[in-house]
């Protein structure tokens, strides 16, 4: 992918907020990427575009499950380089609590990281951390750079 | 216009998406995305998001559980408890996306539906998901 190869060649490998701005669907739904030191933080800001459920101003189930998606893979090019975007293998959404019409965070850890193909797991949470909107596990294939 | 039409209308991400009924049964339907360079996942390849498949069966399974015409399940409200997707093939560029949703179960509590993605033949599909939904949920905003 042209833009992970720029960002190497920069030496911004690590740059996600820079990876996410290139990403289309990404930028529509609104997704910035925070980083502290080695840790990075997906921020979701809250806009009408992402309602699912009118009543209740709950955030749309797709959005929810594509911000856990783009969380996992945000994490995964920030942890080893890769030639391409890892492409979705499988991907199982627990969907915890409604998600109110406020900020929302998404945090990922590669729990096994192979030659081909890593497992994450990652939770997004709105005003509590231990209070998760939604919980995510999926297969990854990757390609290593 | 039909009550899921109607429904769909007022679902403001599905209209940010473009997201339309292409035709329903009983506990089934099947959706439509049409291609678009917002819901562009990779640039270099012009290939729709992953994401977008997400919402597109999570919104095609919600909605083949609430199309079941000669009861009162219109009305009640529902939470999606889990959603597993496999994508099983990479989705085409410049291609609308369509989603066939079948709801083969539902108990007092709760509906379990099958759906598949793809985009002009169902049987080579793009993704295949399974969601369960808890039913008669409340109603009212989290606080």
């Amino acid at each position: 992918m042209k833009i992970l190869a720029e960002l190497r060649e920069q030496g911004r490998a690590q740059d996600m907020q820079a990876l996410v701005e290139h990403l289309p669907y990404a930028r529509f739904l609104g997704i910035d990427v925070d980083r502290k030191g080695n840790e990075i933080t997906t921020i979701l800001p809250f806009s009408d575009h992402l309602v699912g459920n009118t009543q209740l101003r709950a955030l749309h189930g797709g959005v929810i499950g594509a911000f856990l998606e783009i969380t996992s893979i945000v994490q995964l090019l920030f942890d080893t380089s890769c030639e391409r975007l890892p492409k979705t293998i499988d991907i199982s959404i627990d969907y915890l609590r409604s998600g109110r019409p406020v900020e929302t965070y998404g945090r990922a850890i590669v729990t096994r990281h192979g030659r081909r193909v890593a497992n994450v797991r990652t939770e997004i949470w709105q005003e509590s951390r231990s209070a998760p909107v939604a919980a995510s596990h999926g297969h990854f294939l990757l390609t290593p750079a | 216009m039909s009550d899921l039409e109607d429904h769909l209308a007022h679902i403001p991400h599905a209209a940010a998406i473009g997201m339309t009924l292409v035709s329903r049964g009983k506990l089934s339907c099947v959706v439509r995305v049409p291609y678009a360079e917002h819901l562009v996942g990779d640039p270099d390849t012009g290939v729709i998001h992953g994401g977008v498949i997400t919402a597109l069966l999570d919104n095609a399974s919600g909605m083949a559980v609430r199309s079941e015409p000669e009861d009162g399940a219109e009305e009640r409200s529902m939470a999606t408890l889990d959603l597993r997707i496999d994508y099983m093939r990479p989705a085409q560029p410049r291609q609308d996306l369509i989603a066939e949703a079948h709801c083969y179960r539902t108990t007092s509590n709760v509906a379990f539906v099958r759906a598949i993605a793809y985009h002009d033949d169902r049987n080579d599909p793009i993704a295949s998901s399974v969601a369960t939904f808890m039913l008669g949920t409340k109603a009212a905003p989290r606080t």
